[in-house]
């Protein structure tokens, strides 16, 4: 019944929407899950590997991490050829900024470039919107460590913790309930409804278990396993950002203490 | 000739500048005010053509003020606003160059740098982050005064006195009368003018 609005991203439906740019975050409701929680030291951001074929021989360091400037990275949920025009805009503003200023570029700035870039595919010149969600993650002096996402409207926010891809309603909703709130902390205070001031941001070592127990859930299969998975770090290390992604030992590390967790507390 | 005078101090900057738009053997006005504010806590002391001086201070603080309106407020550092104001005067050397030479002074809050911090930039585009400094000819007469007497962790009515001892230096030793001085303060309660020769606003 829309048929006839569908094909242009410059065309308004009757009701009022942008049947192309519904399509393109639709399109990445299939692509693998990305996690960002923000942490009190640093912010991470766990992705689901999608692994097509045991002969890639894969080029890059990660298809799912990249790096935009020394204080900012992002994780990718889409096309990945369309990810890669987004992300070099990114790098190169970034760069511009600190030619120009002599200064890191604020996060929210540098997320709302790649925003504005990724709106006018949404209006202007009968070209498709790119099929691209991201995940950023960034530091700066202003604002301290900040998680973003953004979809192929251009629309952004800011978020505590968020889930895009596959699944990411389940993994919404069990962030909405633990994020925030230890295991430690559960059994003495009591928690405050609805007070958003009362969340106790986690450290980026139970924001590195809570990413992986949001994997667990949203990834098809029962099993985990350090191959399906890739966690990112960000943190500051003598007042300079750290990117890091855990190697398979540190990851395997990180599932063993989520498979400990949700024993003990099956256990009480 | 302008005479464009900065001394940093603990706390913040002194900027001072001579009021006179003068051409040949003509003055035109003697209030001219020639430092401009370019954000709540930073101003920019300019000398040079009263064409350049004016097109250029306001060029400055007029993107300043977009970049804060476009970010929610957010406040650029003296330091990032002195690398944009030289590379503004990069860009335009090779096309039609700014004949103007710069003082910018500003303070950063705590939690950027604490302090004051004074930036000397000429119409060549070099850029020096300097404690106190000169543009024009009052360099030969001041830098001499200012290397003797200033010292790390002054206060404000210090760097003051420094300011005034180099203006008296130029009343008897420089051989262009300029009746008129304006000094401003840039700390941490913002930009705000001390003293002056003559009022700017008078018309």
């Amino acid at each position: 019944m829309a048929r006839r609005y569908d094909s242009s991203t410059t065309t308004f439906s009757p009701e009022g929407r942008l049947h192309q740019v519904e399509y393109a975050i639709e399109a990445i409701n299939n692509a693998g899950t990305c996690v960002g929680i923000l942490a009190k030291d640093g912010v991470v951001m766990a992705s689901e590997k999608r692994v097509t074929s045991g002969l890639l021989a894969p080029t890059k360091s990660s298809e799912k991490t990249y790096k935009l400037c020394q204080h900012a990275a992002c994780n990718v949920a889409g096309l990945t050829a369309d990810a890669n025009i987004l992300i070099d805009q990114a790098r190169l503003r970034a760069g511009r900024y600190e030619y120009q200023y002599c200064e890191q570029i604020p996060i929210e700035q540098l997320v709302e470039h790649v925003c504005n870039y990724k709106q006018a595919y949404t209006q202007y010149g009968g070209l498709r919107p790119f099929g691209v969600a991201f995940l950023f993650a960034g530091y700066d002096a202003h604002h301290g460590f900040q998680l973003y996402q953004s979809d192929p409207s251009g629309n952004y926010s800011g978020w505590k913790a968020t889930v895009i891809g596959a699944n990411n309603q389940a993994g919404k909703s069990l962030l909405k309930n633990e994020y925030g709130s230890s295991s430690e902390e559960k059994e003495g205070e009591m928690k405050v409804e609805g007070a958003a001031e009362e969340i106790a941001m986690p450290d980026v070592n139970e924001a590195l278990r809570l990413a992986v127990k949001v994997l667990n859930k949203t990834m098809d299969a029962t099993a985990t396993s350090p191959e399906k998975m890739e966690l990112f770090v960000m943190s500051l290390k003598d007042g300079a950002c750290v990117h890091k992604i855990l190697n398979k030992d540190e990851t395997q590390k990180v599932i063993d203490e989520v498979e400990a967790e949700s024993s003990a507390a099956g256990d009480s | 000739m302008d005479t464009v005078i900065g001394v940093q101090y603990e706390g913040g900057v002194i900027l001072a500048a001579d009021q006179s738009n003068a051409r040949s053997i003509l003055t035109y006005q003697s209030n001219l005010d020639k430092i401009t504010k370019l954000s709540p806590s930073s101003a920019l002391a300019v000398s040079g053509p009263n064409s350049d001086l004016v097109n250029f201070s306001e060029y400055i603080s007029k993107n300043i003020s977009l970049y804060q309106l476009s970010n929610d407020g957010l406040q650029l550092s003296t330091h990032a606003q002195a690398n944009y104001c030289r590379g503004e005067l990069a860009t335009a050397l090779r096309k039609g160059p700014y004949q103007v030479n710069c003082l910018l002074g500003g303070y950063d809050a705590p939690s950027g740098k604490g302090k004051g911090s004074l930036y000397w930039m000429d119409n060549y585009a070099a850029l020096s982050k300097v404690n106190y400094g000169c543009q024009g000819y009052a360099s030969n007469f001041c830098l001499s005064i200012m290397d003797r007497d200033w010292t790390e962790g002054l206060d404000q009515d210090q760097a003051v006195a420094i300011v005034d001892k180099c203006i008296r230096e130029l009343e008897v030793r420089f051989v262009m009368s300029q009746p008129n001085f304006i000094v401003k303060v840039v700390d941490k309660d913002g930009v705000r003018t001390l003293k002056f020769g003559a009022d700017p606003a008078d018309n």
